[in-house]
């Protein structure tokens, strides 16, 4: 298809082609070219998730030693286990509280400042800058903004004579301490999505949608959001896919605590593989987290088909 | 600074109440930046409450850098942060070169089978495989090595996605002239495809580069050397020992240093970042 739309009228060499590339060859050389991307994806990708189905159903007493088959049990255990009831629910609040408010951030950032002028190029690279600096990094400088006290928040609340929490030492404050990090480091980026896709609503909706009467509001409504659907489908999906893998700030402010109250799933399955040395249950851990991968992704294939995959050029 | 490309519609899309809030909203995502900023060059550095203060009152000093470089090995952690980032990268660049054109340009049996692996590893965000991983990179002998580091993002799907996109939009006619002057594959990948692929090349290595540059996890799993560390690695154990000494002040500078090479990357090339971060997801 894509030959016809490129050639523009002009015969392709069918004849050359043809000579020269016997379908067995091109099979062959297509092949070898693949091989080197498809060897490591087997081996990164493909194996380890065959891998980790194999162990969630086998324990194993000490490292090297034998398995033995156990079942669900791994899952019964996990299930069982209150941390990681706990880190599951703190999961699905985390992706709520983080996903929407930054979607809706950042498609008014990226509607505030879509009209091209100096300024507004200053204020775009402003609300990208947390992208660009490293999860570790940008927890590093909360720590000191939320330390008690002292700290940035509680030092600039105690002049207006309020009192401010314990932001990471209280359970019932904490993850959402977290997830106040989490949109400030990545409401700019999916701001730059909503950037280009309102590059491609049309002007004359807006025209139409004003000589018609419509206000701010409705404009917004029926002529931007409509046009925007695809967009904030992809934002969506990366934002859910950052929310379960991004667990780094979790690491330098919390450690999951207090009492599991900010304890990640990404973060679980690592404590159950490095520290508790449970290689079932982080396998089990790992399965779930991979079935939510799958089913965030698979929810939106046609989104992803589109962007990487069969469109024409 | 981030420019958009003047867009017809834009003067509808812009609400009129926008700018009080977003001149709010923009103190409020500059503050933890000027923070650090003030932070680092306050030479009350311990403890204490002038430390929360937003507008300098002192005379600046690099005492907190100095006491950040003399006691963490930043330029070695900045040498392997290097190393990986921009290792990742060659070997990526290699390997979706190769497999952009087989899915570009050639037809074979499984074609479709194949595009849907690549798809899986979109799918299944390889941060999440970090367990059986380290297993496999244990038994491969890569333990506690940059190349145990890197050896998992060697084969890049999206990447391999956004080179067949390029290939495929370079006209066939410019293949087929240098088939009829006899040039191998190799010759007509590397002098016709990859040279006219060079701006989705360059939007592929600025985000490969900045996300693996940011990593944590992953390298904090399979290195155990002091030595081997990476800036985030480095960074988040230096954090961890100045947090006791309440050393905030050399907390912000260290912060600083590790954060500085992307910033001023990104102030250098601003373009270039924007449009391919934006380029690797929808176009």
């Amino acid at each position: 298809m894509a030959d016809t739309v490129l050639t523009s009228g002009l015969a392709r060499p069918q004849a050359l082609r043809l000579a020269t590339w016997r379908p067995r060859r091109q099979t062959m050389l297509a092949f070898g070219l693949l091989a080197p991307s498809l060897v490591l994806l087997t081996l990164f990708t493909y194996w380890p998730v065959i891998q980790v189905a194999w162990q969630a159903l086998h324990n194993q007493i000490k490292i090297g030693g034998p398995q033995t088959y156990v079942g669900l049990a791994n899952f019964t255990a996990l299930f069982a286990d209150a941390a990681f009831r706990k880190a599951l629910a703190n999961n699905l609040l985390y992706a709520f509280g983080t996903v929407i408010p930054s979607l809706v951030l950042a498609l008014g950032f990226a509607m505030a400042l879509a009209r091209s002028s100096r300024v507004n190029a200053l204020f775009r690279s402003l609300f990208f800058l947390p992208v660009l600096i490293p999860l570790v990094a940008a927890a590093s400088i909360f720590l000191f903004i939320f330390l008690p006290n002292a700290g940035l928040l509680d030092y600039h609340l105690a002049k207006l004579a309020i009192s401010g929490p314990n932001w990471l030492g209280d359970p019932d404050i904490a993850l959402w301490s977290i997830m106040g990090l989490t949109i400030w480091k990545n409401a700019g980026y999916y701001m730059l999505f909503f950037l280009a896709g309102l590059q491609a609503v049309p002007a004359d909706a807006y025209e139409a949608a004003i000589l018609d009467g419509a206000n701010p509001w409705q404009r917004l409504r029926y002529v931007t959001l409509p046009y925007l659907k695809p967009t904030i489908g992809f934002v969506m999906v990366i934002g859910l896919i950052n929310v379960v893998t991004q667990v780094d700030h979790v690491f330098v402010l919390t450690k999951g605590g207090p009492s599991d109250s900010t304890n990640l799933l990404l973060f679980y399955v690592y404590q159950q593989a490095v520290e508790s040395y449970d290689a079932g249950r982080a396998a089990a851990g790992t399965l779930v987290m991979l079935a939510l991968l799958l089913a965030i992704s698979a929810s939106s294939l046609r989104t992803l088909e589109r962007s990487f995959g069969e469109r024409e050029p | 600074m981030i420019e958009a490309s003047s867009g017809v519609a834009n003067r509808e899309i812009t609400p009129r109440l926008g700018y009080a809030a977003t001149l709010l909203i923009a103190a409020l995502w500059m503050t933890p930046f000027l923070w650090m900023l003030v932070a680092a060059f306050n030479p009350h550095t311990y403890g204490g409450s002038g430390m929360a203060s937003l507008v300098p009152s002192y005379v600046p000093t690099l005492g907190n850098f100095a006491e950040a470089w003399a006691s963490a090995d930043f330029p070695r952690y900045g040498l392997n942060t290097a190393i990986i980032s921009f290792g990742i990268l060659a070997g990526q660049i290699v390997m979706i070169t190769l497999a952009g054109y087989a899915f570009a340009r050639l037809e074979f049996p499984g074609r479709t089978l194949c595009f849907y692996l690549f798809l899986l590893q979109l799918m299944l965000a390889p941060v999440v495989l970090i367990v059986p991983n380290l297993a496999t990179i244990a038994k491969l002998g890569l333990y506690d090595s940059l190349l145990g580091v890197m050896a998992p993002y060697f084969a890049s799907a999206f990447g391999t996605f956004l080179m067949r996109q390029a290939f495929r939009a370079i006209p066939r006619e410019l293949e087929d002239a240098a088939l009829i002057d006899g040039a191998s594959v190799w010759q007509r990948i590397g002098f016709i495809y990859l040279p006219l692929a060079k701006p989705s090349l360059i939007a592929f290595g600025i985000v490969s580069v900045t996300s693996h540059w940011n990593e944590f996890l992953w390298p904090l799993m399979v290195i155990n050397s002091p030595d081997l560390r990476p800036l985030t690695v480095g960074l988040a154990s230096f954090t961890r020992g100045a947090e006791g000494a309440q050393a905030w002040g050399v907390i912000a500078a260290g912060t600083l240093m590790v954060s500085a090479p992307l910033l001023i990357a990104f102030a250098l090339f601003q373009r270039a970042f924007v449009n391919s971060f934006v380029s690797s997801g929808i176009k």
